[in-house]
């Protein structure tokens, strides 16, 4: 097959799916919906893995042009067409998208077994992965603006899936709204492209950047530097779908959706849409300073944050968001302080561990009967072996366990610290915020390592703090409120807390752990194989055209000169933390407690996440609805109608008449205008013959 | 066809049907029976009216931006009963003639006194309407212009609902207002022209000041008919009283009417004026998307929350026509065919549930998709191109128009912008009070969902919606000649 046909298949099987699933699932058997859907995901699977594996393996020519569908808009200039961009960056993409997505959609069948609404809840996941790849495909800004806004929808439609939990429908609202205030930044963006390049597609773009340099656009009274402000209105929209500082606070309430949603969109895949942007417009943050400079520090900024909220959370999913807020960081100031390539690499290995990780804590939550609390866990390891093994391989992904100067480690150590070291190495080099980003990376690290093995050893050693009884009745009665909630009331029996102190929980089915086995080996291996082409000698013949690093930036080679402290910085902090996370929560069982109760007001802060939620609901949520109020009630209200109609009819006390009377009084009144009307054109007329 | 000049077919046709529906039900004794013959006849005739106008669109040659399918009869002195179409209007019969029979069709069964009538009124209007289209002598433009808001008062006025009286008059003060010093203006244009023929008077010139007094009085009647902010506040009583056809009629064609004045007139023959009012335009345009999107964000009516959403969405349209450019005018035209499929379909989904439960309060809904999970679907499809999401019509026209206005105005355009959060907000608020969550209203218990006619009203427009959001330029083709001959005029005479 050609190219050009597996790219199609790749990008329009799971529009098919969704479009069958979607439309007919209320009609087909609930397992042929199932069936077709992930049967199409797999297909755009193995296409997508031949055009990366032959692109790796430089057996494939990714073709110059895009294919190109058909037009979309095409107005005086602005034109977006329909296609489909090959590149090393869209290859790298569809084979992450369809391969977490197709996992995900297997496991779903376990994990959402009781669920009646299973078509919807599948036709959503595929719609998600059509927007997502026409999104990482598209050779303009209007069509990854489609699938931008496309992979939006499908949060939201399925973060509010379970539609009865007034929880889950605020947090869909959130995230969509929120998300609209980084395409604001993003919309205007484009417009500025357009101001400035005369088109919209990326190739003509990037192409005549050298001759627009120097160009500035009026802002009201400013003149701004042209490409600077297209690369930080770009960058705003970049915020919002990958959660950077100020535009995070959708993501951790998104975690109200189903499980096997949160691990593909909100860990692997959309939330990466912002990396993947600046990346594909690394033409243009290559020529900006103040640009590159803010991507730098918002990431670094949400590296840090992120991880001190993570510290602090109870909730097994909201602990890994936090964890991928924080990450995204990484990927951020990667390509803030120019490579690119690290960022996409980091990108890629922590699709794999962090949907792992998802779908490890989903795995719990299942065996748990939909418990979350990791204050109310303990000791799960015992009944759930497989899950803990797999979870334990994500934790060491994450932390990016392996020894500097060898092949051996897992996943994150590769691209982790790359990504650390390329900030050292551009520190060096005096890019803006760059030694920020480093000293905030190694620090940020030794956070991930604490709390993500406060996780493993809350959640899986210890003995078992759940309340069997308490949770029972309190199960039943959610599932009697909640009828759509997946996970009925099987294994009621399983409730019961063991007599050996163990938890009451089973392991999942296989049909889930299978997914969890393939994408444990992404975590175990990705790095090893793909840090040479990624990050490695082989990089710049990898990722050809597709990423531009000016003349002088040479950091990525840079980066395997950094002295060896800094080699060693990252295993370092991470061992430390490993053992800070041993003491308290494993050696001493409560410990954790006693500290939060100690530390008092930072554990409040950390715990109610720098209390953004309650700053934004003051300035934006409650003062919206006071200003709505004033203009509809005094602005509409008083002023205009009371100046206007109403006003007028007090005065010739119009409206107080009787209905009928006054409703023939207005055809009257209108008919005697008209004949005025007409009359006095008769007349002119008249004149004018006469 | 057949020999008959076939704007005028099309144009006459819902009258025929009008007349004949008045004889059966004279002959007809039976209440019922003249009802049941009434829809019958008003089906078909809107229904060959769409046809017709169908074949007309596809005879239009739209690599021409001259007037097609022109007819002159002589009327009165110089003035003439003159109709013809181009690129700007044709597509604006097309829409009316398409959304005739869908209210037809969403009126069947939910009006029940004086059914004749109502057919009788929906049908004259039909003809009103399509003539202000397609009319090419002003005068002839002017009467009929005013004319369409005698049957739509009387809709609102006999079939509306409780406040209808308050409703129509506010209407009718409204409008007076702007059609006075429109009429004056209209007098002196063909007294000083010395004709009355709209392409004529595009190709005089008049003098800069005299621009600016006639430019302002056609503005008075066209803001008032868009509306613009702040003679926006007839609207929403105006839809909250009007049957849910009225609604349709009045957010899907009555509201392009004032948009298709400025591009007909205002720009052409006043473009010196037009230039020096763009930014009170802009200024007007951006308050209305940012105010009336939070009056909407805290509206506890259905039906006024939309209505103060169509507010903001012509913010978007006036903002892209008086950005003189390509992406602003094109973009213009779009969202006004969008918004008539896009409000339409909102104003038929509060009907829907309007007919079972006679209540337009969002606080009595919540938890419908329990019981009408198709009705749920069909919402949130026009829900989300009412947010103007990719995909959708919806999106395209807002692109269009913000691009516009970015080109001229990079401030402007960020109030424009900030629209698309505000409708986000609004719009999935509403969606989730009255869709999502459990059923809490007992009176909820047994709502049906939609049934086979209500979906058929539906679905030409989810079609329509979603096709015009991939392939736009189905429009934007026919549109484009005629737009872009418009700007390069506005151009040259601006220099």
């Amino acid at each position: 097959m050609s190219v050009e046909t597996l790219a199609l298949l790749v990008v329009f099987s799971p529009m098919v799916g969704a479009i069958i699933a979607g439309l007919f699932g209320r009609v087909l058997p609930q397992k042929v919906s199932m069936a077709v859907t992930t049967g199409l995901l797999f297909v755009a699977f193995f296409s997508a893995a031949t055009i990366f594996y032959g692109h790796w393996s430089k057996t494939i020519e990714l073709p110059e042009d895009p294919i190109r569908l058909f037009t979309w808009i095409d107005v005086a200039g602005f034109k977006s067409t329909w296609s489909i961009r090959l590149d090393a960056i869209s290859a790298v993409m569809m084979v992450v998208v369809t391969s977490v997505s197709s996992l995900v959609h297997l496991y779903s069948w376990g994990y959402m077994s009781e669920d009646p609404h299973k078509p919807r809840f599948f036709a959503y996941l595929s719609l998600f992965t059509f927007a997502m790849l026409s999104l990482v495909t598209a050779a303009d800004f209007m069509q990854l603006f489609f699938g931008w806004e496309g992979v939006g929808v499908a949060s939201y439609l399925l973060i509010g899936f379970w539609y009865l939990k007034r929880s889950a429908n605020d947090a869909q609202i959130k995230a969509f709204v929120v998300n609209r205030v980084g395409d604001f930044g993003f919309v205007l963006g484009i417009m500025s492209v357009f101001m400035v390049f005369g088109t919209i597609e990326f190739k003509e773009v990037f192409h005549a950047i050298p001759h627009h340099l120097k160009d500035t656009m009026d802002w009201g009274n400013w003149k701004l530097p042209a490409l600077e402000v297209i690369g930080v209105l770009l960058f705003i929209g970049a915020m919002g779908k990958s959660a950077q500082f100020f535009l995070h606070t959708w993501l951790p309430d998104a975690m109200e959706g189903p499980t096997p949603v949160s691990a593909l969109i909100h860990a692997a895949t959309m939330v990466t849409a912002g990396v993947v942007l600046v990346t594909i417009c690394s033409p243009i943050y290559e020529n900006t300073h103040f640009a590159a400079g803010m991507i730098t520090l918002v990431g670094a900024v949400t590296a840090i944050f992120a991880a001190t909220v993570g510290l602090a959370q109870n909730d097994i999913k909201r602990v890994i968001a936090y964890s991928t807020c924080s990450q995204l960081g990484y990927m951020f100031f990667a390509a803030g302080v120019g490579v690119y390539q690290a960022a996409m690499f980091h990108l890629f290995t922590h699709a794999f561990f962090k949907a792992l990780l998802f779908l490890g804590a989903g795995s719990v939550i299942h065996g748990l009967h939909h418990e979350q609390d990791m204050r109310k866990m303990g000791a799960v390891w015992k009944p759930m072996k497989i899950t803990y093994a797999i979870m334990l391989i994500g934790t060491l992904a994450i932390t990016g366990i392996g020894i500097p100067g060898t092949n051996l480690g897992l996943a994150g150590f590769f691209s982790k610290d790359a990504i650390i070291e390329s900030a050292f190495a551009a520190s060096q080099e005096g890019r803006p915020f760059a030694s920020f980003a480093f000293w905030i990376s190694v620090l940020a690290a030794l956070l991930t390592s604490f709390y993500s093995w406060r996780l493993i050893f809350m959640t899986f050693t210890g003995t078992f703090k759940g309340d069997a009884h308490g949770h029972h009745d309190d199960h039943a009665m959610s599932d009697h409120l909640h009828a759509n909630v997946a996970h009925g009331g099987d294994h009621h029996d399983a409730h019961h807390a063991k007599d050996d102190g163990s938890a009451p929980a089973h392991e999942s089915p296989l049909v889930m752990l299978i997914p969890l086995f393939l994408l444990a080996i992404g975590a175990l291996f990705a790095g090893v194989i793909f840090a040479p082409a990624f990050v490695g000698e082989g990089a710049h013949e990898f990722w050809g055209h597709s990423i531009y690093n000016s003349p002088e930036n040479h950091i990525l080679h840079l980066r395997h000169e950094v002295p060896e402290w800094v080699k060693f910085a990252p295993l370092t902090v991470t061992i430390t933390g490993l053992f800070g996370a041993l003491f308290v929560y494993f050696w001493n069982e409560g410990m954790g407690k006693k500290i939060a109760k100690a530390a008092g007001p930072l554990h409040a802060f950390l715990y109610n996440k720098w209390y953004f939620d309650e700053l934004y609901e003051v300035i934006f949520v409650k003062s919206a609805r006071a200003i709505g109020d004033f203009l509809w009630k005094v602005g509409d209200g008083k002023i205009i109608d009371g100046l206007g109609p109403n006003g007028i009819a007090n005065d010739i006390n119009w409206v107080s008449k009787k209905s009928v009377k006054v409703q023939t009084g207005y055809v009257y009144h209108y008919a005697f205008i008209m004949l005025i009307a007409l009359v006095a054109f008769g007349a002119l007329a008249l004149t004018k013959g006469g | 066809m057949f020999g008959l000049p076939m704007l005028s077919t099309i144009l006459w046709l819902p009258t025929i049907g009008a007349i004949l529906i008045l004889l059966i039900s004279g002959l007809n004794k039976d209440a019922q029976k003249a009802a049941a013959s009434a829809r019958i006849i008003a089906l078909i005739t809107t229904f060959v009216t769409f046809l017709i106008s169908v074949k007309l669109v596809m005879d239009f040659d739209h690599t021409s931006a001259a007037m097609q399918f022109k007819e002159s009869i002589p009327w009165y002195g110089n003035i003439n009963y003159a109709l013809g179409v181009d690129g700007i209007s044709v597509l604006f019969v097309l829409l009316t003639t398409f959304l005739m029979p869908l209210c037809v069709i969403a009126s069947w069964k939910s009006v029940e006194k004086r059914v004749v009538e109502y057919f009788v009124a929906f049908l004259v209007l039909e003809t009103v309407m399509l003539g202000v289209f397609s009319a090419t002598d002003m005068v002839f433009f002017y009467v009929l212009f005013e004319a369409g808001l005698i049957p739509m008062y009387l809709i609102i006025g006999i079939w509306g609902g409780k406040n209808r009286f308050y409703a129509a008059y506010k209407f009718f003060l409204y409008t007076l207002l702007g059609s006075l010093f429109m009429l004056i203006a209209v007098a002196y244009m063909v007294l000083k022209a010395g004709t009355s023929d709209i392409l004529a008077l595009q190709a005089f010139h008049f003098t800069k000041d005299a621009q600016i007094y006639l430019w302002l009085a056609f503005f008075a009647s066209f803001a008032v008919k868009m509306p613009m902010w702040p003679v926006h506040t007839w609207l929403p009583d105006a839809h909250v009283e009007a049957p849910t056809a009225g609604s349709v009629i009045l957010a899907g064609i009555l509201l392009k009417m004032g948009g298709y004045g400025f591009i007909r007139f205002s720009l052409p023959m006043f473009p010196l004026a037009s230039l020096h009012f763009q930014p009170l335009i802009f200024t007007m345009s951006v308050i209305a998307v940012i105010y009336t999107s939070l009056v909407a964000f805290r509206q506890t009516d259905i039906k006024k929350l939309i209505a103060y959403s169509s507010v903001a969405h012509m913010g978007f349209v006036t903002l892209g026509i008086f950005a003189f450019n390509g992406a602003g005018l094109q973009g213009a035209m779009f969202q006004m065919l969008s918004h008539g499929f896009i409000a339409s379909a909102l104003f038929l989904c509060v009907g829907v549930i309007y007919d079972r439960m006679h209540t337009r309060e969002i606080a009595s809904y919540g938890g419908l998709v329990n019981r009408m999970p198709i009705y749920a679907a069909v919402f949130m499809l026009f829900t989300l191109g009412n947010v103007g999401l990719p995909g959708t019509s919806g999106f395209v026209g807002e692109v269009l128009t913000m691009q516009g206005t970015f080109l001229q105005s990079r401030i402007f355009a960020i109030f424009a912008a900030s629209g698309v959060i505000l409708s986000a907000a609004y719009m999935l608020t509403l969606y989730r009070k009255t869709v999502f969550g459990p059923l809490v209203n007992p009176k909820l218990a047994d709502i049906q969902d939609m049934d086979l006619r209500e979906f058929l009203v539906f679905l030409p427009l989810i079609i329509g919606t979603v096709l015009l959001g991939f392939k736009p330029q189905l429009i934007l083709d026919f549109t484009n000649v005629s737009v872009m001959h418009l700007v390069d005029n506005l151009q040259t005479m601006m220099k």
